[in-house]
Order: C-alpha cells, then sequence, then structure tokens
C-alpha cells in the first residue's frame, strides 16, 4: 500500500457512496427511474446535478426503467459516458434493452441494489434480480460493502470502455443492506479519479456527419459470429478487469483481489459466497477456526464474466466446498452452485449448495456459524435453510 | 477471406438495402393497373415503402417492389378502388386432401 494515499473516513449511506463515485467520473447522461432501494442513489445524483455540481451532463428523468435504458442506449451510441441504477422489477423492465445495450457494445455503468423479484412483492434484498440477467452480455461485479461499491464505478468505466471490452457494467450491491447502511467511506477526491479515468472516446458513435445505425439486423449466416464477438469480449475483460483491479490498489490504496478474495487460502473446507453476506462469513469462519474447522473463505467478486479458472485454482485441493446463494434457479439450484459445480467439473470435492435469505430473510451469525460446522461435520446437507415448514392452501 | 463484422453491429446508411426481404411472405400484391388511379394511399399506408406511383409512358400507376414486399395485405385494404389484390405466392400453393 503506498503511504503517500491518505483516507478521509466520512459516515455516509451506501446511496451517497454510490452517488458521490458517479459524480466524479464525470458522466455526460444519467437517466434513471425510481425503485425501492435504490431511490436515494438517484435522488442524491438529482440534487447534485440541481446545485451545479456535474459539468457537462444531462440528467433526464424517464418514465419508467424500460425508457431509461432505452435513454441510455441512445445517449451512449453517440459517445456519452451513461449512468443509471435500478433494482428487481425495474432491472427485468430493462432486460430487452440491456441485451440490446450488450449487442451494441455500449459501456453503459448501471448500479443494481439486489432486490428480491415478485410475486409475493418484495422489496427486501436477495441476488435474484441480477441472476435474471446472468446471459445478457453485462459484467456483474458484487461488492461487500459501500467503499468497495463507491470504488467499484470509476472501475466499472474503465473496464467497460476498454476497447477490447466495451461491454455494459453492472455493479450488483445489496438493496437495504448496504444501500441503507451507514458506513464510513473514504469518498474520493476528483483529482485522484481524473488521473485514473480518462474521458471516453468512443471511436464510431452517432453523428449527423457520419450516420450509422446501431445493432442492425443479422440473418443467420453472419449473426453468430456477432455473438462470438460477444463471448470473446467477456474473455479478453477478464484479464482488462485484473489490471484494472491492480492499478486501483495502486492509486487509492485499497486492494479489493482480483475476481475473487480467498480468505485462509490452505483450507479444507471452503465457505463460497458473494456480497455483503461476505462480511459476516469472514467473522464466522475466524470463530470456526477458532474452534479447530479448517475453513476458508472465498468471495466471489466477479459473476460475470465467471472466474472458473481461478476457482479452479483455488480450490484444487479442497476437500468440501459450501456454496451459500442468496438465489435459486426454480427448477434445479442455487446459481452460484450450478456454476461453480460446472467450473469444478471432474474435482473430488464434495459441493453443498445452500440456499439462505431469500427476499429479505434474516441470516443471523449463529445460523450461518451451525449451517457451516454442520455441513463441514456431513450433518446438513444441500437445500433451501432457515425455512419454516408449510402447507400450500387454496383461500 | 475473413469475414469482417462491425462491432455492436453497427452500420453505414443503406446498407439495409441490401438485405432482400421480399421472400418472407406467403402472399403478394398485384396491381391491376386498368383499375389504378394512381391517388397514392397505398403510398402513404405501406409500412415497408415499397409501394409506389410510377409513370411509365402515358400510364401512371402503383408499382410493387417485391424485393421488399413482406405481403401484409396493407395496400390492398386500403386501395379505394381495390385494383390490388394480395395472392399466393406459387410455391405456397397446395391442394388440400
Amino acid at each position: 500500500m503506498p503511504t503517500e494515499v491518505v483516507w478521509m473516513m466520512k459516515v455516509v449511506r451506501g446511496f451517497y457512496s454510490v452517488a458521490h463515485a458517479v459524480k466524479l467520473c464525470r458522466p455526460n447522461v444519467i437517466c434513471a427511474y425510481p425503485i425501492t432501494p435504490q431511490t436515494e442513489i438517484v435522488e442524491n445524483i438529482a440534487e447534485m446535478y440541481a446545485n451545479g455540481e456535474f459539468e457537462n451532463c444531462r440528467y433526464i428523468t424517464a418514465e419508467s426503467e424500460f425508457a431509461a435504458a432505452s435513454i441510455l442506449v441512445g445517449a451512449s451510441a453517440a459517445g456519452a459516458r451513461t449512468f443509471t441504477a435500478t433494482c428487481s422489477q425495474g432491472l427485468i423492465l430493462m432486460s430487452e434493452v440491456l441485451f440490446n445495450a450488450a449487442g451494441m457494445r455500449l459501456p453503459i455503468v448501471l448500479v443494481n441494489t439486489n432486490r428480491a423479484l415478485s410475486a409475493p412483492l418484495s422489496i427486501w434484498n436477495d441476488l435474484q434480480d441480477s441472476m435474471a440477467l446472468r446471459d445478457a452480455g453485462i459484467i456483474q461485479l458484487y461488492v461487500e460493502n459501500n467503499q468497495e461499491a463507491h470504488d467499484a464505478i470509476p472501475q466499472a468505466y474503465k473496464i467497460a470502455e476498454n476497447r477490447k471490452v466495451l461491454l455494459p457494467f453492472m455493479v450488483c450491491m445489496d438493496g437495504f443492506k448496504l444501500t441503507h447502511a451507514y458506513e464510513p467511506v473514504d469518498l474520493l477526491d476528483q483529482s485522484l479519479v481524473d488521473n485514473f479515468l480518462p474521458p471516453y472516446k468512443p471511436e464510431a458513435y452517432l453523428t449527423t456527419k457520419k450516420p450509422l445505425a446501431f445493432g442492425c439486423y443479422a440473418p443467420p449466416h453472419v449473426y453468430m459470429e456477432f455473438r462470438v464477438a460477444m463471448q470473446n469480449a467477456m474473455e479478453r475483460a477478464k484479464s482488462v478487469m485484473r489490471d484494472v483491479f491492480r492499478e486501483w490498489a495502486e492509486v487509492s490504496g485499497r486492494n479489493w483481489g482480483g475476481h475473487l478474495e480467498v480468505v485462509h487460502p490452505d483450507a479444507k473446507f471452503f465457505v463460497v459466497s458473494m456480497g455483503s453476506i461476505v462480511g459476516l462469513l469472514r467473522k464466522v469462519v475466524e470463530e470456526l477456526r477458532k474452534e479447530g474447522i479448517d475453513v476458508g473463505l472465498i468471495k466471489l467478486r466477479t459473476f460475470r464474466p465467471f472466474p472458473a479458472e481461478d476457482l479452479r485454482k483455488e480450490l484444487s485441493s479442497a476437500e468440501k466446498i459450501i456454496v451459500l446463494d442468496r438465489s435459486i434457479s426454480l427448477g434445479y439450484e442455487g446459481n452460484l452452485s450450478i456454476e461453480l459445480k460446472s467450473a469444478l467439473y471432474g474435482f473430488s470435492a464434495e459441493i453443498i449448495s445452500m440456499v439462505i435469505g431469500l427476499g429479505g430473510r434474516d441470516i443471523p451469525k449463529e445460523f450461518l456459524k451451525d449451517l457451516i460446522k454442520n455441513a463441514i461435520l456431513g450433518k446438513e446437507g444441500s437445500g433451501f435453510k432457515g425455512v419454516k415448514e408449510f402447507e400450500e392452501v387454496i383461500p | 477471406m475473413k469475414l469482417k463484422i462491425n462491432l455492436g453491429a453497427i452500420s453505414e446508411p443503406l446498407q439495409s438495402e441490401n438485405f432482400k426481404t421480399g421472400d418472407w411472405g406467403t402472399e403478394w400484391a398485384q396491381v391491376d393497373k386498368e383499375k389504378c388511379t394512381a391517388c397514392r394511399i397505398c403510398e402513404q399506408f405501406c409500412p415497408e415503402g415499397c409501394i409506389e406511383v410510377k409513370e411509365l409512358g402515358d400510364e401512371k400507376f402503383a408499382v410493387v417492389d417485391y424485393n421488399y414486399c413482406k405481403g401484409c395485405g396493407v395496400c390492398a385494404s386500403v386501395c379505394p378502388q381495390e385494383a390490388i389484390k394480395m395472392e399466393t405466392k406459387e410455391i405456397f400453393k397446395f391442394d388440400a386432401y
């Protein structure tokens, strides 16, 4: 860590940490539609905008998330650096547009404040919404705390706008658990971000001087090549991201790791999860280690592109892996479990897939500790955990 | 030769003209030039912009661009003279059992 970096910690809510970072990235067009628990991100940005804190920027209020994403597709195609934030129903309403944004290779950056999906209506937290966008061609980064969310924004722009990548970037932060939480955050200053993040200069963009059309028609003889090009961009994003993460660690003095962060890499047993739950898991793992259980922790940061090679390397000698999912592919199992099992194909490690905390269901520390301990001892298997016995009846 | 694809499927103007879509439909519009009064209503309603009133010699009537006509039948339904008929293409004609 460079010693000359001075951190100025301020106690702010997750909303503000994101809004502040967005402002420092000098976006040209911001467009959003409010939805709980994202609302105060865009409220904070709107207030900064109204106070004249944004230069060369337009804040556009949209009539829906679909419109917000559509406006950003146009703005991004015209060469603007763009930002939006949403979650849950808003994200899936955007999805038609976001698949297009990825295909048009527009580096739109959005923050998803993870929230459960309807029905039944729930405003509380799980990861089901962003999982629904898994196959969209959007980079997905999950953050553990509000400092990481804050730091993720400039990095997101730098990665998404890289000529080798050019894909939308979604920073996923847990709704309520992070957005509404007060945490001490080192709010960066403008010069640091200006030095780190160059202005966005697209090589092709909409202008009357040279008319272009984006995302045009591709019949069967050429469509597949476009999808392969997107897959190649995702693959290249893996190394671009590693470089940007490293550079960020140097300039900010905060190293969030690569695609993964591994705690106790030589452990026999591993817990794998992502998002804010990792903060709690760090403590649980330390407590279990004090009880003599050789357990380590993997925090998965990048979900798309999926860092399969990194996971294979880190988990090559693991005996048992416990995956904690806060989303489920209904009809199969937890989303992260599915990915991890696929990545570790051929390994002998036992993988226990647990789905917890859906729709904001509380995940107390002791509950988590018992789950992990019992799974390691072979007394707890895969499935939903923390669920009451119930019966479905017709009213 | 390597296939060249544009990043983000970005294309320059009028590239779409290269994609002939006239074979998509099962029907096509046939103009009866005796009945046609060249009123241009079909021109305004065609969603593909592929019917146009033309002057050929001393005659003036609607001409369909079969490179792009998808056989939607809008022109036939708006024609006040009933001068446009939708006809099933030969390849889609078959005998019912």
